[in-house]
Parts: structure tokens; C-alpha cells; sequence
């Protein structure tokens, strides 16, 4: 029994132990909801029970004084009829397609920059990934304000090259671009799992490619890309999703009121407007569970693409 | 792409013109130059607004706004500092710093005990269901957690526990951040079983196997959960702004806010000094950890 692990573990499976394994079948369910008590708990009292539970509240008029009710699709017909929620949509959407893509393509260049056996590589690499850490904090929303505000060394620097665009917190048509900057600049984070994507990529195939005579462009499109799919593909997924949430930025830049003229009035900052400032919890629950609906299309679709892009290692290709 | 199959050692030589091992000496080392260069320019410009809020901090009131871009001054001093300590609303900056430390410690611990302890089920127990609620946790990994604030806010007021830290920390100590439990699966499953078989031959149950051979172990994935749960608690703002209505319970980035409703931006060199002070914690956390944080990042990100 005694003499490798392998054989011992062939010895408890053979016939004459079978009676001591079912046993110990029932007592590994036992000790296994044991151990999982606290996610379990947690994940019915605090994720399950209040997703009904908003489900149902989306469906009534509550205001949490006076008991829920049942105003079957009212909140959600009325949702596409309310200019600042369609508004909220267009801010959030917005700040999606063009503030992903763009933090992912830095990313991915910078990590390809850095790939490479150079001194000072982890120097860079932490540094760039510093502000990942903070970028969603209030203090750095104080900041951005400040930067970006009407005397903020943003506006005057750019003057300096001639652009007078003033301050970008109160011009409804520059805050967009705020706050896509924002989010670029915390590319550190993606950045951090591309290279070590890059770092898996044997040498062996840009050397091949080489002496084929392929240059940077062929290299990058039949090897780089290909053999990064899965990091691009799971960097897409988790930066979409959490674009969709971005919150206590917006929450300090408008002060909490979405403006200038609703320009930074994100999905979230409306939804907690509408739920904890005008009580209307029903409503807002509308907005929630429609969110729900539309990140998991979104995750639905991407999944569903991923399979004529995404190639992981043991594909034939 | 059919050299892929060729076995490579047989050309370098004949083909020094593809062979980057071959080039000269002056051409590396402008490559080395070129790279550098760009690397530094991109740190200075990432590292910008970091050093304008520190420079700031320092700046007397005149000169953070105005004409002024550049990060130096002549007139560096505390006195923003000082106006910062004293803290806003009739609370110091200590208590919005004790507050902001007693939530993060709470949910360091909370986190560390019940992901711990789940992540052993779903990595080492074989039980009926184990796959159903691994994938069920995998869900929430990408579930906007808006959709469950408004009723947990309800039956949180309806048991009178809005104003308290309850709200706050016991998702924390049900695993609700089920980013760390993924974490700690993602790490135990490449322990190696042998250990544990060989512990249960000898009798030890799934309590002494989990305490006494895992959590030495796990060790690399404690650690990481243990500086990212402390950050992510550390600069919350949305659960406390939920929560929390006095004052003397905000932390940081809630006495962060009333400072800027407050003040309404007239003084800004107080409010970027706070700024300052909130994060502090988070940048010597990260120049301590900064191995364990980007690693972390890299490794379990990948594994996603």
C-alpha cells in the first residue's frame, strides 16, 4: 500500500474495497456541502434570492414605503419611451465600443513592445500596470476632474499646440473622450495577460516564419494573433462586461447628476438615480434585469463567434 | 507554415540575413535604444497624471489651476495636508482612515476563510451537483451585481442594518466574490492530489486534509487574494454609498465625496492632498506586493 501513490490509489478501487468507496461517496457529500456552505449561502440568500426578487420588482411600482405593486410591463415600456434612459444608453454604449477596443489594442501593443528580453522590462510592466489598480477609485476621478477641468493642465497644455477646446468636464462633447481616456489608461491590466500570452508563443515559429521570409505584418496576423486568440478573447469578454459597470468615476466626475447635458449619464449612475434618489425600485430593477438580458446576449454572442476566431492549442490548424 | 513541422537547426547559418541572432552589434543596440525610448516616454505619459495629483498636493491652491502645467513649484508645502488631516463634516481624516481599514480588514478575513474553504469543495470533494454550481459560480464571475443591490438593499433596511457594516462585510464572508473562489480552485487543482490520496489512506478526514496539507499550501493564492480583497474593499464606493449615512462610519472614499460636495471644488489643493492620502494605502501595498500583484494578474487571468 505503502509503495507509490499510483498503486495504492489502483489497490482502492479493486472489488474488495468497492463497499468502503460507496461509503465513501456519502461521506464526501456530506463533507463536500460542508465545505461549500458559505458560497452556498451566500449565493442563495445574496445572488439567487435577490435576482427574483428584483425580477418580480421590475414588474410593480415600489417605492419602498408602501407595498409592491404589480404593474405587469408598464416599467418596461415606459423604460424605452424615457429620453434619459435612452440616453444612458447611447453614453454607455458608446463608452463599450469605443473604450474597449481601444484599451485592448494599447494593451496589446504595449505588450508586444515589451516582449522581449530587454533590462528594466519588469520596471515598465509595473508601471504600466499601476494605474489598472487605482484608474476606478474616487481619488483618480477627483483627479481626472481636476486634469481635464477648466484650468487643468489638459486644456493647457493643448492650447499650447493651438487647440483650444477649454475644459473637457464641461463641454458635453468632450467628456466622452474623457472618459475613454480614462479607461485607456488603465490598459496595464490586460496588457499584463497578453504578455504572459506572449511569453507562450514558441520562438521557434517567428524563427520558421522568418526564414520563410514572412515580415512584422504576416508575422503578426499568422502567428501573434492566432496563437493569442483565447487571451484576446478572454480580455474582450471581461472588459466589455465591466465597461458596462463603470460607476463611481462617472458618480464624482457629474456629481452625481449624469451632466453635463446627461453627456456622462452612464447606465449604472441612472439606474442608482432612479432607485435609491427617486425611490423608484421597481423601475429601477427594470433597468437591472434588462442589463442582465443584454450582457448575457452580448457573452452569448461572443461565444458563438469566438469559435471562427479563437483557436486553442490542440485545434489543427 | 508547413516549416513548422521542419526541425530548425539545420539552416541559421546559410540564411544570416533572417537570422536575428546573426545581426551586428550597432543594430542591437539602436534596436535597445529605440526601445527604450519608447518605453520611457510611454511611462512618462502614463505615470502623468500620478505625478501632477502628488505634485498637486504639495501646490498652494493658485497654482494647481491657472497657467501653470508644469509639476514643479517653488512654493511646495504641507499646509494641504494639514487642511486634509482635519477631516470634513466634524470627522478627521483618522476615523475615514480607521473606517476605510476596518472594512478592508473585514473583508480580507471574510474572503480568506469562506473562498478558501468553498474553493476546497469545488477543487478536492467529489459530491453530487459539484459541476452545477461550479458553473453557476462561474455565471456570477460575469453577472452585473446590480440586478441583486436593489432587494439586498430592501431586506437589509426591512432588518434594520442600513447605517451598519453588516451589509458590507457578510458577502464577504459568503464567498460572494466568486473571482477569489475561482482563484483558489484554479490554484488547488494544481496541487498535487498525491498528498491528499496519500492523507486519506491514512485515515485523515477532509477537515485536517483542507487545514493541515491545503492551506500551507495555498499559501501564493492567500496572498493574492489578501492584497486584492483589501484593495478592492480599500476603494469601494458604491456599497458604502449604498449603506452607509453618518459620517463618523464613511471611509475614505465616501468622507471623499462629502469633501467634494462640500468644498465644491474651491479647495483644491485640500481635496487632491485627501485624494493623496486615500490611495496611499493602495501604493505601498503595491510597491511591497507588486511581484504577487502583476504575477497574480498575468497567471490567474490567463487561466480564465
Amino acid at each position: 500500500m505503502t509503495s507509490s501513490p499510483t498503486l495504492s490509489r489502483r489497490s482502492a478501487s479493486s472489488a474488495p474495497v468497492q463497499l468502503r468507496k460507496s461509503k465513501r461517496n456519502g461521506a464526501d457529500a456530506r463533507a463536500g456541502y460542508t465545505f461549500l456552505l458559505p458560497w452556498l449561502l451566500g449565493f442563495i440568500a445574496l445572488t439567487v434570492g435577490p435576482m427574483i426578487s428584483s425580477l418580480y420588482l421590475s414588474f410593480t411600482n415600489y417605492n419602498l414605503f408602501e407595498p409592491p405593486k404589480w404593474i405587469g410591463l408598464d416599467n418596461y415600456t415606459t423604460l424605452f419611451q424615457d429620453e434619459r434612459f435612452l440616453q444612458s444608453v447611447g453614453v454607455t454604449v458608446g463608452y463599450v465600443v469605443f473604450g474597449t477596443p481601444l484599451k485592448l489594442a494599447a494593451a496589446l501593443a504595449v505588450a508586444m513592445l515589451l516582449n522581449s528580453k530587454r533590462r528594466g522590462q519588469g520596471f515598465y510592466r509595473s508601471a504600466f500596470y499601476a494605474p489598472s489598480l487605482i484608474g476606478a477609485s474616487v481619488s483618480i476621478a477627483i483627479v481626472w476632474k481636476a486634469m481635464f477641468g477648466d484650468s487643468g493642465p489638459v486644456g493647457q497644455g493643448l492650447s499650447f499646440f493651438g487647440i483650444n477646446l477649454g475644459g473637457w468636464v464641461g463641454n458635453p462633447a468632450m467628456t466622452m473622450p474623457m472618459f475613454i481616456l480614462l479607461t485607456v489608461w488603465q490598459f496595464g491590466a490586460p496588457m499584463v495577460i497578453f504578455l504572459a500570452g506572449l511569453k507562450q508563443i514558441p520562438g521557434e515559429l517567428y524563427e520558421a516564419a522568418s526564414m520563410d521570409g514572412a515580415g512584422p505584418v504576416r508575422k503578426f496576423f499568422n502567428i501573434t494573433w492566432p496563437m493569442l486568440s483565447p487571451v484576446i478573447f478572454f480580455n474582450l469578454l471581461m472588459e466589455t462586461i465591466h465597461a458596462f459597470q463603470i460607476f463611481a468615476s462617472a458618480y464624482i466626475i457629474s456629481n452625481g447628476e449624469g451632466g453635463p447635458a446627461g453627456s456622462t449619464l452612464f447606465y449604472t449612475l441612472y439606474l442608482y438615480l432612479r432607485g435609491f434618489s427617486d425611490f423608484r425600485m421597481g423601475y429601477a430593477s427594470a433597468m437591472a434585469w434588462l442589463l442582465v438580458v443584454v450582457v448575457g446576449i452580448i457573452t452569448l454572442i461572443f461565444f458563438r463567434t469566438s469559435k471562427s476566431w479563437v483557436h486553442y492549442s490542440g485545434d489543427s490548424r | 507554415m508547413t516549416t513548422m513541422a521542419t526541425p530548425t537547426q539545420s539552416t541559421p547559418d546559410t540564411t544570416p540575413a533572417y537570422n536575428p541572432k546573426s545581426e551586428s552589434v550597432g543594430a542591437k543596440r539602436a534596436k535597445s535604444v529605440v526601445f527604450h525610448a519608447a518605453a520611457l516616454i510611454l511611462t512618462a505619459i502614463v505615470l502623468y497624471p500620478g505625478l501632477w495629483m502628488i505634485a498637486s498636493s504639495f501646490k498652494p491652491n493658485s497654482e494647481i489651476g491657472g497657467q501653470n502645467t508644469s509639476l514643479w513649484s517653488n512654493n511646495f508645502s504641507f499646509d494641504n495636508f494639514v487642511t486634509a488631516m482635519d477631516g470634513i463634516g466634524g470627522v478627521s481624516t483618522l476615523q475615514f482612515f480607521t473606517n476605510s481599514l476596518i472594512l478592508a480588514l473585514g473583508a480580507v478575513v471574510g474572503t480568506i476563510l469562506s473562498a478558501s474553504v468553498s474553493a476546497y469543495a469545488f477543487a478536492r470533494i467529489n459530491f453530487p451537483g459539484r459541476s452545477i454550481f461550479f458553473g453557476m459560480m462561474i455565471a456570477t464571475l460575469l453577472l452585473p451585481f446590480h440586478v441583486v443591490i436593489i432587494p439586498q438593499y430592501i431586506v437589509f433596511q426591512q432588518l434594520g442594518l442600513v447605517d451598519t457594516y453588516v451589509p458590507l462585510l457578510i458577502g464577504k464572508f459568503l464567498a460572494a466574490d466568486a473571482f477569489f473562489v475561482f482563484l483558489m480552485v484554479q490554484f488547488m487543482r494544481g496541487l498535487p492530489t498525491e498528498l491528499d490520496e496519500a492523507a486519506r489512506i491514512n485515515g485523515a478526514g477532509h477537515a485536517r486534509i483542507f487545514f493541515s496539507i491545503m492551506l500551507p499550501l495555498m499559501k501564493p493564492a492567500l496572498i493574492s487574494t489578501s492584497i486584492f480583497s483589501f484593495i478592492w474593499s480599500w476603494n469601494d464606493f458604491l456599497g458604502p454609498l449604498l449603506y452607509l449615512n453618518t459620517p463618523d462610519k464613511y471611509p475614505l472614499p465616501l468622507a471623499l465625496r462629502l469633501f467634494v460636495d462640500q468644498t465644491q471644488s474651491s479647495d483644491y489643493g485640500a481635496m487632491i492632498a485627501m485624494s493623496v492620502l486615500a490611495l496611499l494605502p493602495v501604493l505601498i501595498f503595491f510597491l511591497i506586493f507588486q511581484r504577487y500583484i502583476v504575477e497574480g494578474v498575468s497567471t490567474q487571468g490567463l487561466k480564465g
